[in-house]
C-alpha cells in the first residue's frame, strides 16, 4: 500500500494548451503575474476583485513542495480575508500564543503574544505554505467560476522579458513549446532567486550570514505543547541553535543550525537527520520525515521595486531571515498595497506618482523587516566571540534578570507595517487621537454587529476609498477626485469597542480609510474640503 | 542605600544592542576587551555611587 498522496504531490493546476499559444499575434493581457506562489496568487486575487484582467504563470503546477513558510500573522490572514480567504486559513492552522527559549539545557525566557480580544484573527497561525497556497488557488478557482478575470497556467515557463514604452512583451516556454504574449504590466513573484529580475539585470544587494540551517519537517505524535520553542546551544546541538514548532497534521517544524563549513549532502542523508532528531527528542521517537531542507540566510532588498512596467513583490523584491516570520507575512502586505493602486492607474484615476508611493511605503517595510531580521540573526548567530559573549551574557542573565529579557532576540515576529511618512499621508489632525491608528496605520479591527468592523473596510470590488464617522455628523454620501466615497457612520452606543482604538479621548473622529485598510487621514469632525484634499494627496497627486 | 534598578530600563533594547555589537565590529579579541573595560569605567563614572556599583557588581557575579 502506497501512503496517500500529500496535497503538494497533486498537479492542482495541469498544463492545458491556452488560445494564446494558437494566436496569429500575441495576445494582449492586462496584468501577467510570475509565479504562484502565496504572493503571486494574492496579488491576482486582489487584482481580480477589483475587476482587473490577471493572468499567472506558473513554471510548476503544484502547490509548494515542503511546508517552507510556516507562521502567518494578524495582517495578512486580515487581507486574505479581504480575498475571501482567510477565515479557512485559521480553521485549518494552529493557533499559538507562548515562546519559550532556553539557553544549554535551562529555560531563561518566555513570551506570550497575549493577542488583544476584539479582533477576528488570531497574533498568529501555523499553516503549512502548501495549505496557505491551496487555499488562494481554491479561491482562484471560485472566483474564476463567478466570472471573475482570473486565469493560471501551470508549466508555463517565462524565458524572456521585453520591457515597451507601454507593455512588455513575454515568451513562454510550455511542454508543447513557446509562445508569446505582451501584457500592460508585469508583476514579478517568483521568489528571492526572480529569473525575471535576472532577465532584467537588476541588483539584489544585501548581507549573507555565514551559516547553515537544517530544516527537518516531521510527522509524529508528540506530547509537546503548541508552543514556540528555541534553544540557544543545547546540549544536541552544541554551540547552535535549534527551533520546535507545531504544525497542522501533527506536522512539527524542527531546525538545527549547522554552522557554515557543512558536507550539505552528508547532513541531509537521513540517517543523519535521524541522529540530530533522536538526540533533541529521545530514542523512543516515532516519526516519519515529510520534508527536509538546508538554507542559508541573506537579508537584501531591491533599491526599488517598480521598474517601467515590471513591479517586483514578496521575496523577488527582498529577502529576510526566517527568524521573524516576515518573508511571506511581508510579501502579503505588499501585493495589498499595490493591487488597488495599480487598478486606479489602470482606470486612469491615478498616474504614476500613486505607484511610486508603492515603492515608498514597500521599500519602508523592507527596511524595518530586514533590520529586524538582521538583529535576529546576529544574536541567534554572533559573527566575533566577544557577540558571542555578550549573546550569551543575556541568556545567563535573563534566567535570573527581568532586565535582561528584552535584549534576548530569536526572532522578532513580523507586525503590520505603519507607513509613517508616506506621501500619501495627510498630516495628523487628530493627535490626541490613539496613536496606533495614526495615518499610515492599519485599520485595527473590532467586534460589530454580528461581525468585525475589518468586514466592511478595504477593497472588494471597486477600490474605493471610505470615510468611517465615529460620533460625527457626516453626508450620506461622497464624491471626490472622480471617487465615489463609501460613508460609514458609527456610534460608540452600538460599538463600544471604536472609543479605545479610533477615539481615545476626543469626542468624534471621521477617518479617511484606503482601499488597503491604511489610515490615510483622521479629523476630529467633517470638512468636506479637507476630506476632498486628503484624497488628492492619497492619490498621489501632491506626491 | 539606593538600590540598583534592575527593572527593564531601556525601551529601545534592540537599538541599544546592536549600538553595542556594532562598537566591536573589526575589533581584534584584545582591542574588544580594552575597549570593554574602558566603556564599564565610562559607565561606572556615570553612575557613581559605589553602593549601585557594589550592586551591579553582585548581579553580574551570577
Amino acid at each position: 500500500m502506497t501512503a496517500p498522496q500529500k496535497i503538494f504531490e497533486i498537479p492542482l493546476y495541469p498544463y492545458a494548451r491556452s488560445a494564446d499559444q494558437d494566436a496569429a499575434t500575441p495576445a494582449r493581457h492586462t496584468v501577467v503575474v510570475i509565479g504562484a506562489g502565496p504572493v503571486g496568487l494574492g496579488v491576482a486575487l486582489d487584482l481580480a476583485q477589483q475587476g482587473v484582467e490577471v493572468l499567472v504563470l506558473d513554471d510548476n503546477d503544484k502547490v509548494s513542495f515542503g511546508s517552507r513558510a510556516i507562521c502567518f500573522a494578524k495582517r495578512p490572514l486580515e487581507i486574505l480575508d479581504r480575498l475571501g480567504c482567510g477565515r479557512p486559513l485559521v480553521d485549518k492552522g494552529v493557533v499559538w500564543n507562548l515562546g519559550k527559549v532556553f539557553f544549554d539545557d535551562r529555560q531563561v525566557y518566555e513570551f506570550n503574544l497575549l493577542p488583544e480580544d476584539g479582533h477576528r484573527f488570531p497574533a498568529f497561525i501555523n499553516l503549512q505554505q502548501y495549505y496557505f497556497e491551496e487555499a488562494l488557488v481554491k479561491r482562484a478557482t471560485e472566483m474564476q467560476a463567478e466570472g471573475a478575470p482570473v486565469s493560471l497556467r501551470g508549466r508555463n515557463r517565462l524565458t524572456s522579458v521585453d520591457q515597451k514604452a507601454d507593455h512588455v512583451v513575454l515568451t513562454i516556454d510550455t511542454p508543447e513549446g513557446p509562445y508569446t504574449i505582451t501584457a500592460d504590466w508585469l508583476i514579478a513573484c517568483d521568489g528571492a532567486g526572480s529569473p525575471v529580475r535576472q532577465m532584467l539585470g537588476l541588483d539584489f544587494v544585501g548581507k549573507v550570514f555565514e551559516d547553515n540551517f537544517l530544516i527537518a519537517d516531521v510527522v509524529m505524535d508528540a506530547p509537546f505543547p503548541t508552543e514556540r520553542w528555541f534553544w540557544f546551544d543545547p546540549p544536541f546541538n552544541r554551540g547552535q541553535s535549534a527551533l520546535l514548532h507545531k504544525q497542522p497534521d501533527n506536522v512539527w517544524r524542527i531546525d538545527f543550525q549547522l554552522g557554515w563549513d557543512i558536507d550539505r549532502d552528508k547532513e541531509l542523508r537521513p540517517e543523519n537527520i535521524d541522529t540530530r532528531l533522536r538526540a533533541m527528542l529521545g530514542d523512543e521517537i516515532q516519526y516519519s520525515l515529510e520534508w527536509s531542507s538546508i538554507y542559508t540566510f541573506q537579508c537584501r532588498r531591491m533599491e526599488r521595486f517598480v521598474h517601467d512596467r515590471v513591479i517586483f513583490a514578496g521575496d523577488s523584491a527582498h529577502q529576510v531571515s526566517p527568524f521573524g516570520a516576515r518573508g511571506a507575512n511581508s510579501g502579503v502586505q505588499d501585493i495589498d498595497n499595490l493591487a488597488w493602486k495599480l487598478k486606479l492607474v489602470l482606470d486612469g484615476t491615478a498616474d504614476e506618482r500613486l505607484l511610486h508611493s508603492y515603492d515608498v511605503e514597500r521599500v519602508h517595510g523592507a527596511k524595518e523587516n530586514i533590520l529586524n531580521s538582521t538583529r535576529s540573526t546576529d544574536f541567534i548567530t554572533p559573527k566575533s566571540e566577544t557577540s558571542r559573549l555578550f549573546r550569551d551574557a543575556v541568556l545567563d542573565l535573563a534566567e535570573t534578570q527581568d532586565f535582561a529579557r528584552p535584549f534576548v532576540n530569536s526572532g522578532r515576529l513580523s507586525v503590520p507595517c505603519t507607513y509613517d511618512g508616506s506621501p500619501l499621508n495627510t498630516p495628523d489632525a487628530l493627535p490626541q487621537g490613539p496613536a496606533r491608528s495614526r495615518p499610515g496605520s492599519p485599520c485595527l479591527d473590532l467586534p460589530l454587529g454580528d461581525g468585525f468592523l475589518l468586514d466592511r473596510l478595504g477593497a472588494r470590488g471597486a477600490p474605493g476609498f471610505q470615510i468611517l464617522a465615529i460620533d460625527a455628523e457626516v453626508p450620506t454620501g461622497f464624491t471626490a477626485q472622480g471617487l465615489p466615497c463609501e460613508i460609514i457612520a458609527l456610534n460608540t452606543q452600538t460599538a463600544p469597542g471604536l472609543t479605545a482604538r479610533y477615539l481615545g479621548d476626543v469626542k468624534s473622529a471621521v477617518y479617511l480609510i484606503r482601499p488597503d485598510q491604511h489610515v490615510a487621514a483622521r479629523w476630529e469632525t467633517w470638512d468636506a474640503s479637507a476630506v476632498d484634499a486628503a484624497l488628492s494627496r492619497a492619490l498621489g497627486k501632491e506626491a | 542605600m539606593t538600590m540598583l534598578n534592575t527593572t527593564r530600563n531601556t525601551p529601545r533594547a534592540d537599538d541599544v544592542y546592536q549600538m553595542l555589537i556594532d562598537a566591536h565590529e573589526g575589533k581584534t579579541k584584545a582591542e574588544s576587551d580594552a575597549f570593554n573595560a574602558r566603556l564599564i569605567l565610562t559607565l561606572i563614572n556615570h553612575i557613581g555611587d559605589a553602593d549601585v556599583i557594589a550592586q551591579a557588581l553582585k548581579v553580574a557575579e551570577g
